[in-house]
């Protein structure tokens, strides 16, 4: 995200005048139920990163309500979620906190208050833009373009590494090294495009996003 | 004509070579063996998985997905999707959900589908493979092709997030879903119901992005397998499958574990239950063997 795009994002942020509830409730994927929390904590006991984060949707969803803008649109936390769905399954009010936290993280990468290099924004960006290339995942560029994310030598090491699970799945035939020449797609990759391009247009012109 | 038919979605990960290109084989076999014709939904789009969520956003999510829908109700009318990956099936059942539940974005997604020339009017009823096999055939009716016995294999049934959660499979609960082990049971193998990391998560996208968290997740999935007596793990998710058998070997360097348990799905069980080869279950896409299914396969 380029400085001057996200000086565009917060120009138009003024009209929340911090209040930081009400602007999750208006440009957060399902932010609107984050005032049902009760600060019970199942949500935090059952996270299987639980060891790893800092703050638990349950202080997330406090700290909303407080007013720590900067504190939640910069925790590593939402980056932690593994969508395993544990906590919105056992939630007592029925809060999706599942997707809850995916529209915070998502809403914290567009405004680039998000931690650089937090390792799944990277590869969660990745993945978005291998899918969105040619409508299907290529799994080779996506690996190997994540291997070598902190360039050649690191890459390198990395790959080596894995090499031995790589030549299994290759005998597997479950990994085509010929994908690197493009691989599966859409045919209709044209309207594929036209689509993802009209949707972001919408959810950005909602949300407040300068295109 | 077949006794059942459905609109089906394979996945990115079913493609051939791609990483559960055995799923799809044995997926075919078992189907085949019950009458079921699957066709493809044509021109299928990836669902956008969960990772998508941080570059995604919202609509483009469900806007990709009701690019599926609009496809199967034009090109399949009145037919049931089915997807076999975990995560195609909550991509596409939480989009239908979302559509169902606001006209506003129903609205938004048909603007963003008119792009491409398509319309989606609402009609998608997505499901799982599981669903279908459960609900449309029953145990009793999964076991009429009934071949061969898996008698004297012991399985543990590794469930998983996605198939589980947050939809899950009508009338089981989250915390100790019980159809895994019925299946397995319903073709003579021992399922091992005391296996207690059956709904635990191996880490999902994030095995990638944070190996160490996730291989932490996979050591203990496997490890309680181990416990419980297991001999196999069986899961519904190509997630889990890929997760749980692909790291084993760099958790056993790591720590030195001496972890070499297979990793199968439930449609390569099926299969040689229901007399198919070993090629015909894609016991050939395995990285850790499954040498007594094989046996049974060769019988």
């Amino acid at each position: 995200m380029s400085n001057a795009n996200s000086q565009a994002n917060l120009a138009n942020l003024a009209r929340y005048q911090n209040n930081f509830l009400k602007e999750v409730e208006e440009r957060v994927e399902e932010g609107h139920m984050v005032k049902m929390c009760m600060q019970c904590g199942v949500c935090a006991g059952s996270c299987p990163l639980g060891p790893h984060w800092e703050h638990s949707p349950q202080k997330i969803f406090m700290m909303i309500r407080a007013g720590k803008r900067d504190e939640v649109l910069g925790s590593d936390s939402m980056f932690m979620c593994t969508s395993c769905y544990n906590c919105m399954v056992r939630c007592p009010r029925e809060i999706p906190i599942t997707h809850i936290m995916h529209g915070l993280a998502n809403y914290a990468h567009r405004l680039g208050t998000a931690p650089k290099g937090q390792p799944t924004r990277e590869f969660a960006t990745l993945f978005w833009n291998n899918l969105s290339k040619k409508g299907r995942v290529n799994e080779l560029t996506l690996t190997l373009r994540h291997y070598f994310r902190g360039g050649l030598v690191s890459g390198i090491k990395e790959a080596l590494n894995m090499q031995s699970i790589g030549l299994g799945l290759f005998l597997a035939k479950r990994l085509n090294p010929m994908e690197i020449f493009g691989g599966h797609g859409v045919k209709d990759l044209k309207g594929f495009h036209a689509i993802l391009a009209k949707a972001k247009e919408i959810e950005d012109r909602k949300k407040g996003f300068k295109a | 004509m077949a006794k059942k038919e459905y609109a089906f979605y394979p996945g990115c990960s079913s493609q051939l070579k791609a990483s559960a290109s055995n799923y799809l084989v044995s997926t075919n076999s078992m189907c085949n063996s019950l009458d079921i014709k699957l066709t493809e939904i044509p021109d299928w789009n990836c669902c956008g998985a969960s990772v998508g969520y941080c570059e995604g956003g919202e609509l483009p999510r469900v806007a990709i997905n009701a690019r599926n829908f609009a496809q199967a109700e034009t090109h399949l009318p009145g037919q049931d999707i089915v997807a076999t990956c975990a995560a195609c099936w909550l991509g596409a059942r939480e989009s239908k959900e979302r559509l169902d539940g606001s006209a506003q974005l129903m609205k938004e997604t048909n603007e963003a589908l008119a792009a491409a020339g398509l319309h989606y009017s609402g009609g998608a009823n997505v499901r799982h493979m599981v669903e279908v096999l459960i609900e449309d055939f029953g145990y009793e009716g999964l076991k009429q092709p009934m071949k061969k016995s898996l008698e004297g294999i012991k399985f543990a049934g590794y469930v998983g997030c996605q198939t589980n959660r947050p939809f899950g499979i009508d009338g089981e609960s989250f915390e100790n879903p019980m159809y895994l082990d019925k299946m397995v049971e319903t073709f003579g193998g021992e399922a091992l119901t005391a296996y207690d990391q059956k709904v635990t998560c191996c880490g999902g996208a994030l095995a990638f992005s944070e190996p160490d968290k996730s291989q932490k997740q996979i050591r203990d999935i496997v490890e309680a397998a181990y416990d419980a007596g297991a001999e196999m793990i069986v899961t519904p998710c190509p997630l889990c499958q890929a997760n749980v058998e692909v790291y084993q070997s760099e958790i056993n360097k790591k720590q030195g574990t001496k972890f070499n348990m297979p990793v199968m799905y439930y449609s390569q069980l099926m299969t040689i239950a229901y007399g198919g080869s070993a090629k015909d279950a894609g016991l050939n896409g395995q990285l850790i063997r499954a040498e007594k299914l094989e046996k049974i396969a060769d019988k």
